[in-house]
């Protein structure tokens, strides 16, 4: 039974990994691209590490805590690193996909910059 | 039965590295590439944290935690890098 749940935890994880790839592969933009990695490759991860965790603590009765800090870790800054990557990448000038319908960070950046002109 | 699933679950997780190793090598740009190799450090934790399972060892509890410290600061360094140049700045607009 424990072996089941195990099983289950790992290979959730290995298929949002999995899929996580695909859509870096296949999104158009770099957006795109961070939205398919961020998500399903994080909670992939997360994933495996629980199960791995459950592992331990079921069949060899260790708690490992080290583990436990790394899901936590992941979780908090996974969407930071996107982030960052994210504003950087529109900072830097780089081209949205031709089919974009809306872009509000473009009309308040245009605003920011005709306050600071007067 | 779990080192069966271990083992599939060690492929699978490969092919995704493999592939997301494709668009590192391929991408227009040098986010595209950024995004890639940060999407390959979180998946090296997962690897690793399977491997702890197949070895029956809690030895790579540390490695796992330092890859993930270092995918993260490494993936902000170059973002603020690309950014302007200046990894550590405090006063921008």
């Amino acid at each position: 039974m424990t072996e089941i749940v195990i099983s289950i935890f790992l290979l959730v994880g290995a298929s949002l990994s999995l899929l996580g790839a695909i859509g870096i592969v296949r999104f158009p933009d770099v957006y795109g691209r961070l939205h398919a990695a961020t998500k399903s490759a994080t909670l992939g991860v997360i994933s495996i590490i629980s199960g791995v965790f459950l592992y331990f603590l079921w069949i060899d009765g260790i708690v490992v805590g080290k583990l436990l800090l790394t899901i936590i870790f992941v979780f908090l800054t996974a969407p930071v690193a996107a982030f960052m990557i994210g504003r950087s990448a529109y900072n830097t000038g780089v081209k949205m996909w031709g089919n974009t319908q809306q872009d509000d960070l473009a009309d308040a950046m245009r605003k920011q910059k005709k306050e600071n002109q007067q | 039965m779990l080192p069966t699933v271990a083992g599939i679950v060690l492929f699978i997780m490969s092919v995704a590295i493999l592939v997301t190793a494709v668009r590192a090598v391929i991408g227009p740009t040098v986010s595209d590439r950024i995004v890639a190799l940060d999407t390959i450090g979180i998946n090296l934790i997962g690897f690793i944290a399977v491997i702890m399972l197949i070895q029956d060892t809690i030895a790579y509890a540390e490695v796992v935690l330092v890859i993930a410290i270092l995918a993260f600061i490494g993936s902000v360094a170059i973002a603020k890098f690309v950014e302007g140049g200046v990894v550590l700045d405090r006063d921008r607009h």
